[in-house]
């Protein structure tokens, strides 16, 4: 294993240390946590937006704590949820009086993890609401899974719900955004190359030289099934043919789109994918209304990347396209 | 040194001396972090049992292990095994010496907070299915009148049969499930720890005895 670290049992300490150092403006720790909140948080009057995860798919979430998207992350060890108590201090640092929506990305640990952090605040007198971001459609949603993977389409639930926040909505109504934006977008993703947890030392998976895996999730998980490396264009193509195959898009639709790297693809090959999926959306006559390309949910320096496809209405549209100022997601 | 905290000392040993071997199996299915997060809890767990070296109450030792467990293991084993800690706790609450009976209903309720917080049955491939073919065996042991020992040797059994039991049936709970078949011949880490866990406090349980 290489890597510019010093200890692999401080990884995530020493990045948020580096984190809040790089951006005082935008966050600060709350003390004694793996927690980042808004540098004036609580923002009173408003609600309060607390997402998280393992660490390890920066700038995801810390990188998106700020006006317009979230008032605080909780960091975990790589790949591994945040525990409760951690997640309870987030919530009760951003509590500004209208209560706290939890963006959670789907996985059992962290489901778990946030709804006992959820029945502590609540027991404080704290009003929580939370939301579950399953974007993958690799994984089957059937009775026989645990449902299907969040991946990079939390970063749109973050923007949206946030910008709907920042406009003073109450907590039901942030909520129900945030479950139009998880019912409308869709993600995929491969990888060529794999990643390796700090604590373990090793990849979690090989790949051999001409292989791929198609369907990768984000913390290393198997995808759908392995094949001999395809062009850039064939690639794109079979994973936005999954995307557009489980959405309910029609000609003259709106859509956002995301082409998101896992941390070790250089954005070249990012915008060459780009290129391909803008000439397919237009071959279909879905218009694309925004499209963002670069590292939004990474998985340490796996190589690879996701397309995340969001349809739009005008509520979503135009919080899509409202100020954010973070960190990781700028935008006037 | 009080007993419930030597038990725990000797499985936070067993734990931290299988870290690579539990994250191995959780490489092949899961996410590959099995063995890391639960030898950071029960190192955690470790300097707490330390600080409370004289600790007779058995319910406040298994209370301590489950707190530190949710509080640093994270992902979905901390609130899973920390529930079912703090279950098991309530059973034994106020008490510094325990006998089948007690032991068969701090099994039955830490099975109990593993159910709750995970919504999973037996046949998932998870560590239920170690631990309730294990109690079980437990409880019929208990009911033939076997002593606290025979009946623990006896669930450890059935739990190892539980974890091979794994290797045969398909994932459809945690991240193992999004391989469907693929998780087919694999053993769960779960399962796995679960059935180290019980084998270390039944090695211990024989020790006591002789």
């Amino acid at each position: 294993m290489k890597k510019v670290i010093n200890n692999a049992e401080h990884v995530v300490e020493e990045m948020l240390q580096g984190l809040v150092l790089a951006h005082p403006q935008y966050v600060k720790r709350v003390a004694g946590f793996d927690v980042l909140v808004r540098a004036n948080s609580p923002v009173q009057g408003k609600v309060g937006l607390v997402s998280g995860g393992g660490s390890g798919h920066e700038p995801s979430h810390g990188g998106y704590v700020g006006r317009g998207m979230l008032d605080g992350a909780v960091a975990g060890a790589v790949f591994t949820s945040p525990t409760p108590d951690q997640i309870y201090e987030a919530v009760k640092a951003v509590d500004g009086g209208k209560g706290v929506l939890l963006v959670i990305k789907n996985y059992t640990g962290d489901i778990m993890n946030f709804e006992m952090a959820a029945e502590m605040a609540e027991a404080d007198g704290v009003k929580v609401a939370k939301v579950v971001v399953n974007d993958d459609v690799a994984v089957e949603n059937s009775t026989w899974t645990t449902g299907r993977r969040g991946i990079a389409g939390t970063v749109f639930v973050h923007k949206i719900a946030g910008a709907k926040a920042e406009q003073g909505a109450n907590l039901v109504e942030v909520q129900k955004t945030a479950e139009k934006v998880i019912a409308n977008v869709r993600s995929m993703g491969m990888a060529l190359s794999p990643c390796t947890v700090p604590a373990a030392g090793k990849p979690s998976f090989t790949l051999a030289d001409n292989e791929v895996e198609i369907g990768m999730g984000i913390h290393g998980e198997p995808g759908t099934h392995r094949e001999s490396i395809r062009t850039a264009d064939e690639t794109a193509e079979h994973l936005l043919n999954k995307i557009l195959g489980d959405s309910e898009l029609n000609t003259g639709d709106e859509v956002a789109v995301m082409v998101n790297g896992l941390g070790g693809t250089p954005l070249m090959e990012l915008y060459v994918v780009n290129r391909k999926i803008a000439a397919m959306l237009a071959e279909k006559n879905i218009v694309i209304a925004k499209t963002y390309v670069g590292n939004y949910m990474t998985s340490l320096e796996m190589a690879g990347f996701s397309i995340t496809v969001l349809k739009l209405d005008s509520e979503l549209k135009e919080l899509l396209l409202a100020p954010a100022d973070t960190p990781a997601f700028v935008q006037f | 040194m009080a007993n419930g905290i030597a038990a725990m000392e000797a499985l936070a040993d067993v734990i931290i001396a299988n870290k690579e071997k539990l994250t191995e199996l959780d490489a092949a299915i899961g996410d590959a972090d099995h063995g890391i997060n639960m030898t950071r809890g029960f190192e955690a767990v470790r300097v707490k049992l330390s600080a409370a070296e004289q600790m007779e109450d058995i319910g406040g030792v298994l209370k301590l292990v489950g707190m530190t467990l949710i509080s640093t293991v994270g992902g979905a084993s901390g609130p899973l095994y920390g529930t079912a800690f703090i279950r098991a706790a309530a059973v034994a609450q106020g008490k510094t010496v325990i006998d089948s009976d007690i032991v068969a209903q701090m099994f039955k309720a830490a099975i109990g907070g593993i159910k709750d917080r995970g919504k999973a049955v037996r046949g998932e491939k998870t560590m239920l299915d170690a631990l309730e073919p294990a109690y079980e065996a437990f409880t019929q042991a208990m009911v033939r009148g076997e002593s606290l020992t025979d009946c623990l040797t006896l669930a450890t059994a059935a739990a190892a049969s539980g974890v091979e039991y794994t290797k045969t049936i398909i994932a459809t709970k945690g991240r193992a499930s999004y391989l469907g078949e693929r998780s087919i011949g694999h053993q769960d880490p779960g399962a796995t720890s679960s059935y180290l866990m019980l084998a270390t406090l039944t090695a211990f349980a024989i020790e006591q005895e002789v």
